[in-house]
């Protein structure tokens, strides 16, 4: 196994972000839509995709601009970020203090059959990160690295960007509901108080 | 330097229309077609305004606006509209209420060869996706349609594209 994926995303992705309940959170498809629909219980502060590729850190950024009384967290994987990378330059320009994103990189697309992406293949998304003047980055390959990174997806001065490199094991078996038009109502609900 | 989407008096109401209706949050793709809108939402201190690296982030961003309770627009020019199409989907599995103004280029006199097969594009490929597409073709035409898509959207949970057309804009001169 590769050392740098020791991580299994079931342990690690919950451990990273404690408890949900005070985070609005925005999943890209796939893998990390289910982790935190099984995190939250498919919560009503969370929207899910299982399309849309490559949206979730923009709709995490237009929220999180919306709502700066409130902490945005995307969560998204290696294969979703990649295929609309220029938003990490949105998010860098821009610098909302109170959105941070989490990559759960398991350099593969899980998906389709765990055909390898470019980040097994020596692509590197937290110094994209960087370079995009996104202000705090980490990357997080071993239990140790938890706990700074877990501090940083609430706490940090500035948008964030946690990559979390795991290994392929697949992400919890999660039944979610596919309706994107009622959990939006469910989320604005919530939130807003209204539909 | 030319005119093209210099200030013309329907563009200035057309921002003030933008803002009566509570509509926050700016996103776009730079475009000479909409120069005055871009700017007057960069000079507004109550406006966010937000250069997007491609269309289809602008897509994304106002569905997400939207779960936040803020009301957004996204301004690009036909060619953007190939670059969004995928997520498009997004807007309508959400029933996410949406208005993006669309300068169009690939039409009425257009001199470019590069820019018509998108400019012919726009209108199948929008209603394809299951938005609704209003045209404004000439000064009078503009407010009443952008009021339109925003009742639309905003009261009925529809994507709507406004296209401003060649002929209300003109034909870039280059």
């Amino acid at each position: 196994m590769d050392k740098d994926r020791g991580l299994d995303r079931k342990f690690a992705v919950p451990e990273l972000i404690g408890n949900p309940d005070d985070l609005l959170i925005v999943c890209g498809l796939a893998g990390a839509s289910k982790d935190i629909a099984h995190l939250t219980h498919d919560g009503d502060n969370i929207f899910t995709m299982a399309g849309a590729m490559g949206g979730a850190t923009a709709m995490g950024l237009g929220l999180a601009l919306s709502r700066p009384d409130k902490r945005v967290l995307v969560v998204t994987g290696d294969g979703e970020l990649l295929m609309n990378i220029g938003t990490l330059s949105t998010v860098g320009i821009l610098k909302p203090s109170n959105l941070s994103i989490l990559c759960v990189d398991n350099g593969h697309y899980g998906e389709t059959g765990y055909q390898e992406s470019h980040t097994q293949r020596g692509v590197d998304l937290e110094l994209i990160a960087q370079g995009s003047a996104i202000p705090v980055t980490r990357t997080v390959s071993m239990d140790e690295h938890i706990n700074e990174a877990k501090a940083l997806i609430r706490d940090s001065n500035g948008p964030s960007f946690i990559l979390l490199r795991v290994s392929t094991e697949p992400p919890p078996v999660i039944k979610r509901s596919m309706d994107a038009s009622e959990r939006k109502t469910a989320f604005r609900r919530a939130l807003l108080g209204k539909p | 330097m030319s005119d093209y989407g210099g200030k013309q008096a329907w563009q200035e109401e057309l921002y003030d229309l933008l803002r009566s209706n509570d509509v926050d949050l700016f996103c776009y793709v730079p475009d000479g077609g909409h120069k005055t809108l871009i700017n007057k939402s960069i000079e507004d201190p109550d406006v966010i305004s937000v250069p997007l690296t491609t269309e289809e982030e602008g897509v994304a961003m106002c569905a997400g606006c939207h779960l936040g309770g803020t009301k957004s627009v996204l301004l690009m020019q036909s060619s953007g509209v190939g670059n969004c199409v995928n997520m498009f989907a997004l807007l309508k599995n959400g029933q996410f209420p949406f208005v993006t103004l669309i300068t169009m280029r690939g039409e009425f006199g257009e001199m470019n060869p590069w820019q018509i097969p998108m400019g012919q594009g726009v209108q199948p490929v929008v209603e394809a996706m299951g938005m609704h597409c209003l045209r404004a073709e000439s000064p009078t035409e503009v407010t009443e349609t952008v009021q339109a898509a925003l009742n639309m959207a905003y009261k009925s949970n529809q994507a709507v594209a406004v296209l401003l057309t060649q002929k209300l804009i003109g034909a870039k001169p280059f």
